[in-house]
């Protein structure tokens, strides 16, 4: 099981939290276990598996970003480390989910 | 399958299954004196829209008229300053055509703002008493005509309350309702297996080229359909947030392809394309979510399913707003402006299909006169800019 992280399509190489996800939760990925390193809101994603830079991204078995570096199994996949094929994403501070007031 | 409710009987033969009237200003300027008239009647159905410009606009002018003749619609007064370029004399032959009660109060020839405010709410209590006389009739599901808008998107739409509401749209289709599903630019990437749902091949194409213009246009404007807290919530692109807008659709086929004021010529499941045709002008194609529930009730839509997971709390004038909230935890922070939680799904306490059915009912149910969340706190969120379209092409609609 991938605890509080669903794993959509066979093919994703991306999770998705169904819950906030605290540091230090125990996830089960590919090939191996990571324990988170930071709190994983809820519906963010991480890496189900090593991904290298130029990957595509993976979710409900459909791509929906490119790699922009290497991504470590078990790390937060978001706007810092992928882009769209189509159009730049847009966003503030509380991008990683969190407020900026309660996130320094 | 056959349940029926009481609808209001339009001259056209529509059904509507709320009498409002409907006081529009057509101009900013002509705006206040408009909203002051509507301030007279807080526990009655009269309701404000508007056109806030001063340039013509034949986009606006035709939805403007769908709207006042919209079947949810029972009267309209127009609120003009009387120097605007909104063609007035047009308007009202449009609404006076389907026997509705209409007028039209010029500012600048009523006396200002205290003389206009007191005609108008005279007029608008005798036109109370009319709409109170609109024969009743019996309406089934097959004449609903029902959008879906997703806004406030985040990372649980595409998991829960998008997939539960596409849910609805089957049960709701299957019983002979038309559903309308829209913002190509929210459908980016999705082309090709929507192509492949389309009731013909040539009609596949249109539905490709639509999401295909929408691509080029927010290229050109430098920035996606996505709002700052869709990444927040967890969105990461465009792309990912149109899939899980996609899913809204529901697994029926595709049985047109219409524009803003386009009325469904029969049940099924229809894309509104609502990006402009020609070169990009008028800015953003829907610069928030309200612009795009008023294009579907210019299209006939009785009632709209609105899904969010950050937390819109919107309604919308002339015809109720579903709210359906995907994420649990802001189910539990906005409880009261939400009609359907489906963040169950989430949490595992309820199917897909549950909610899906749940949403069918409650359809139903609004169309028999419960008030949604948004239309019993008083929301009425209206907005309508300048666009400009082509007429949809031969293929866009096939014959049955």
């Amino acid at each position: 099981m991938t605890g509080p992280f669903l794993h959509l399509h066979p093919d994703d190489n991306v999770l998705v939290a169904r819950a906030s996800a605290p540091v230090g939760t125990e996830v089960k990925l590919a090939s191996s276990t990571a324990t988170l390193t930071q709190t994983i809101p809820l519906a963010h994603k991480i890496a189900y598996r090593d991904i290298v830079a130029g990957e595509r991204i993976l979710k409900y078995g459909m791509p929906i970003g490119i790699a922009t570096e290497a991504i470590a199994a078990g790390a937060h996949v978001h706007i810092h480390n992928i882009r769209s094929a189509y159009t730049p994403t847009h966003a503030l501070q509380d991008a990683n989910g969190q407020s900026p007031e309660t996130s320094k | 399958m056959t349940e029926k409710f009481q609808g209001y009987l339009r001259s056209d033969g529509r059904k509507g299954i709320r009498n409002t009237v409907v006081v529009a200003y057509l101009v900013e300027c002509a705006h206040f004196v408009a909203s002051k008239i509507v301030a007279g009647f807080d526990d009655e159905d009269v309701q404000l829209i508007g056109f806030p410009g001063c340039f013509p606009n034949e986009y606006a002018a035709r939805v403007m008229g769908q709207l006042c003749t919209h079947p949810n619609v029972g009267a309209v007064l127009f609120v003009s300053l009387g120097c605007e370029s909104f063609d007035k004399v047009r308007a009202k032959g449009t609404v006076a055509s389907t026997g509705r009660p209409v007028e039209t109060l010029v500012i600048q020839r009523s006396g200002g703002t205290a003389k206009t405010v007191e005609t108008g709410r005279a007029w608008v209590r005798s036109a109370l008493d009319e709409v109170a006389k609109v024969e009743r009739a019996p309406m089934g599901v097959d004449e609903l005509i029902i959008g879906t808008i997703c806004g406030g998107s985040d990372g649980t739409s595409g998991i829960s309350g998008n997939p539960a509401a596409g849910k609805a749209f089957d049960l709701l289709i299957a019983e002979g309702a038309a559903c309308i599903f829209e913002e190509t630019g929210e459908l980016i990437s999705c082309e090709d297996i929507m192509a492949e749902r389309a009731k013909t091949p040539e009609l596949g194409e249109e539905l490709r080229a639509a999401v295909q213009k929408a691509e080029r246009y927010y290229a050109t404007l430098g920035y996606g359909s996505f709002a700052a807290g869709n990444a927040a919530g967890g969105l990461s692109t465009i792309e990912e947030k149109s899939l899980g807008a996609y899913v809204k659709s529901g697994d029926s086929q595709i049985s047109g392809l219409i524009k803003p004021g386009d009325v469904p010529p029969r049940g099924g499941l229809y894309l509104m394309d609502v990006v402009p045709d020609g070169e990009v002008r008028f800015g953003f194609p829907n610069i928030s979510d309200n612009a795009e529930i008023v294009e579907m009730i210019a299209s006939g839509a009785h009632m709209t399913l609105f899904v969010t997971g950050r937390g819109s709390v919107v309604g919308s004038a002339i015809s109720p707003v579903i709210k359906i909230c995907a994420n649990p935890d802001t189910y539990r922070a906005l409880e009261g402006d939400m009609d359907v939680n489906a963040g169950d799904i989430i949490e595992g306490k309820r199917s897909i299909a549950e909610v899906g059915q749940e949403i069918r009912d409650l359809v139903v149910n609004v169309a028999k006169g419960a008030q949604t969340k948004s239309e019993a706190l008083g929301h009425r969120e209206f907005i309508l800019t300048y666009k400009s379209f082509d007429p949809i092409g031969p293929s866009c609609l096939p014959a049955v």
